[in-house]
């Protein structure tokens, strides 16, 4: 995967998205409709999505950039491949899947709601997925770890590097 | 007419139009409700709960800043339950507040510090974990300490009032801060210098860059010369700084305290607003003659400046070519005031005591830099005259030094909105018609947002508009771009009412806010000085006959467009 630090959206997301702007700005409020839309079309919201959102709107950046960071379900920052949801629910926490977030974070060397720089893994942080019984419990992508170490990490980072190789 | 309220407030029974709220109605009953984020015309959230009452009909404690009245209320604003509620809320804010009062430059005036005193809170019961986030110092005028910020917004409202909106909360929870967009520095944001976030921020969050430190060593430095003038609004507002009524005009004693500074002059800066007029008046005349692009605007406003470079680039051409009067100033001393008194300009050491946080961006501009070495608020003047242990209040009137002494009523009004109209039309409208003998254009005078008049001079009609807050900045120049409006001369500040109410301006309390209109006092006194002065005419100043004879030889000769024009260029921002 090709590396991806400098935002690199396409003229066709930015058209997809400018027709999200028009067809909502009358409607008050618009405003988390489209960044949820944006998130939809770019996978996270950089300065780049927000100043044309902001610029379409005829609202500042740093309204924009509020919203965004008022709401965790926003991200910033892009999302791997294969996206990491630590669940920090009560049971998995009393479990220490603290523990987990702390070895994910190690071996990517990424902190929670970062991306790797070859864009393979993203980690986030999740309250309860209802796998209660399994706690500790960490899903990549669809798929559910359950009852893990942090011993455990490893062995199940390097399938996903496997695959890719 | 608006439907009466009858309601009580602590027994004593008030009546109302409806819709107003419990906090405006007490106010009718002489009676006084805390607010901390809370203030007149600008913010009104809600959100830090000091204001809570008891009121009939409603469940809880209510804001009594935002609730509406009702028919048969009662309220009760003093309450165990009440002072209870605002204790707490005092306690659990000073939990994260960084307590550093003793070195505050807040401190005795900071809102917080006034409120906690009177609940007699215990500012360590909640032991909070700290912010510890670096001060953001990235601009020359603003510096922001979020450790001391409330988060009671009023600095965000103050920005989005202006329409500038460079600021804005950031995050959510106990990590909500202040900032700009992305969490950049200020510096990379759109703010403008305005520093209208300052003077209504309740505690030390935000202060203006201080430049005492070098004004003091080159006062201390027997190789400078350091001189100081100041700006028309500053006589009406310094006495503030010392306890006296909004509105006094301390010409005298200003002059006096800073003499015991122990600077080489003391010169008014009315001199060169009078001068800008000169400059600005033959611009507007020779741009009306030549169809140069119009209508003309002020450029005294360095925030306005900023504003235009960044959001209005291609208005840029209709800013008149002008230095404001602080950048003359300084351009004239470090020239012909040198050359006059035989001093290296390199020895000379300028200072410039301004209403305003943007004349310090504005004297570090690349065209300009190194004609004003330091700008330093009304507030910071204050400061340094206490540090100085002038007692301001006996001191005897002074005068201004010699040459720059002598200034017209023109030049004093430059501090309020519509004051520079004025003194330009005054000269310009004599320099078109030397029979035009008419001093008072009272359709361009208050403090009403945007003021519109048409005058016929010498067979042109001249049509003028003056606004004050960007946010009216932006109304008129959006009129004009779309062909709504069309004007020749156009004054715009960018502080609601002019310098007067300048972002370097003495900080006042809501409480302060609620009993006097600031600007109007304020201006009033600068009003008061023009009519007591003999010449009111900016052409007529002898001031203006010494220098154009001695020196720059006529208005807009190329010396000096040399020394006292400069020019513009778009600045984009994030």
């Amino acid at each position: 995967m090709k590396e991806c630090k400098a935002f690199c959206g396409t003229a066709e997301q930015e058209q997809k998205l400018k027709a999200v702007i028009e067809e909502s700005r009358s409607t008050p409020g618009c405003l988390m409709h489209i960044l949820q839309e944006a998130q939809g079309i770019y996978g996270f919201l950089p300065i780049e999505v927000q100043k044309i959102i902001a610029e379409g709107l005829g609202i500042s950046l740093s309204e924009v950039y509020g919203v965004v960071t008022f709401y965790s379900q926003f991200s910033l920052n892009p999302k791997g491949k294969h996206r990491i949801s630590v669940c920090l629910g009560t049971a998995c926490y009393v479990k220490g899947s603290d523990k987990l977030l702390e070895e994910l974070e190690k071996q990517l060397n990424i902190k929670c709601g970062e991306c790797t720089p070859d864009g393979l893994f993203s980690i986030d942080s999740c309250r309860c997925v209802g796998a209660c019984g399994l706690a500790p419990v960490v899903m990549i992508d669809e798929d559910v770890y359950g009852k893990l170490t942090p011993e455990m990490v490893k062995g199940i980072l390097d399938k996903y590097r496997e695959e890719q190789a | 007419m608006n439907k009466m309220v009858n309601l009580k407030i602590n027994g004593i029974p008030v009546t109302v139009p409806e819709g107003t709220t419990i906090l405006q109605a007490a106010r009718q009953a002489h009676i006084e409700i805390p607010t901390l984020c809370f203030l007149k015309d600008v913010s009104r959230v809600g959100s830090c709960r000091m204001c809570v009452v008891e009121a009939t009909g409603a469940r809880g404690l209510v804001a009594a800043c935002v609730y509406p009245v009702a028919e048969g209320m009662e309220v009760r604003t003093n309450t165990d339950k009440c002072r209870q509620s605002r204790k707490m809320t005092l306690e659990l804010i000073l939990s994260k507040h960084k307590k550093k009062c003793l070195s505050c430059e807040r401190n005795r005036s900071c809102e917080l510090q006034r409120l906690s005193l009177g609940y007699d809170v215990d500012e360590d019961r909640f032991k909070g974990e700290d912010f510890n986030l670096p001060p953001d110092e990235s601009t020359p005028y603003i510096i922001r300490d979020n450790d001391k910020c409330i988060n009671c917004m009023r600095c965000v409202a103050a920005c989005k009032k202006q329409h500038v909106n460079a600021i804005g909360p950031i995050g959510r929870g106990f990590n909500v801060h202040i900032g700009s967009a992305f969490d950049r520095p200020l510096s990379e944001s759109p703010c403008v210098g305005c520093g209208q976030c300052i003077v209504d921020c309740p505690v030390g969050a935000l202060s203006e860059k201080s430049n005492i430190d070098e004004v003091w060593e080159a006062l201390s430095d027997s190789t400078k010369k350091v001189i100081f003038f100041t700006a028309p609004s500053v006589r009406a507002t310094l006495g503030e700084a010392f306890r006296m009524p909004v509105g006094t005009n301390v010409e005298g004693k200003m002059v006096a305290a800073i003499r015991r500074l122990n600077p080489h002059a003391v010169f008014n800066m009315d001199v060169t607003a009078d001068l800008t007029i000169m400059e600005e008046a033959s611009e507007l005349i020779n741009r009306i003659k030549t169809n140069k692009p119009m209508p003309m605007f002020t450029s005294c406003c360095p925030a306005w400046v900023k504003f235009v470079e960044q959001t209005y680039p291609e208005m840029i051409p209709n800013l008149s070519t002008c230095k404001s009067p602080q950048q003359m100033f300084g351009a004239l001393l470090k020239t012909y005031w040198c050359e006059k008194n035989g001093v290296d300009p390199k020895n000379l050491y300028v200072v410039s005591v301004i209403p305003c946080t943007a004349k310090k961006y504005e004297c570090g501009r690349e065209e300009m830099k190194g004609d004003v070495d330091a700008a330093i608020t009304t507030r910071e003047l204050a400061r340094m005259i206490k540090t100085a242990g002038i007692k301001f209040a006996e001191l005897e009137d002074e005068e201004f030094d010699n040459p720059f002494a002598i200034a017209t009523g023109a030049g004093a009004i430059f501090g309020a909105t519509g004051g520079v109209m004025e003194a330009a039309l005054r000269t310009a409208a004599h320099m078109m018609d030397g029979s035009f003998e008419v001093l008072d254009f009272f359709a361009v005078r208050g403090s009403n947002p945007i003021k519109e008049a048409t005058y016929l001079v010498a067979g042109h009609t001249i049509r003028v508009a003056v606004a004050s807050g960007l946010d009216n900045a932006r109304k008129i120049v959006e009129s004009i771009k779309s062909g709504e409006k069309k004007y020749d001369f156009v004054e715009i500040m960018s502080c609601p009412g002019g310098c007067v109410n300048g972002g370097g301006q003495p900080t006042r309390s809501d409480a302060v806010r609620n009993s006097v209109e600031l600007k109007e006092a304020r201006a009033k006194a600068l009003y008061t000085a023009d009519c007591g002065n003999e010449i009111r005419r900016s052409a007529d100043s002898p001031a203006m006959d010494l220098l154009y004879n001695d020196y720059l030889g006529f208005p807009n000769s190329h010396k000096a467009h040399e020394i006292l024009h400069t020019t513009y260029k778009p600045n984009k921002i994030i």
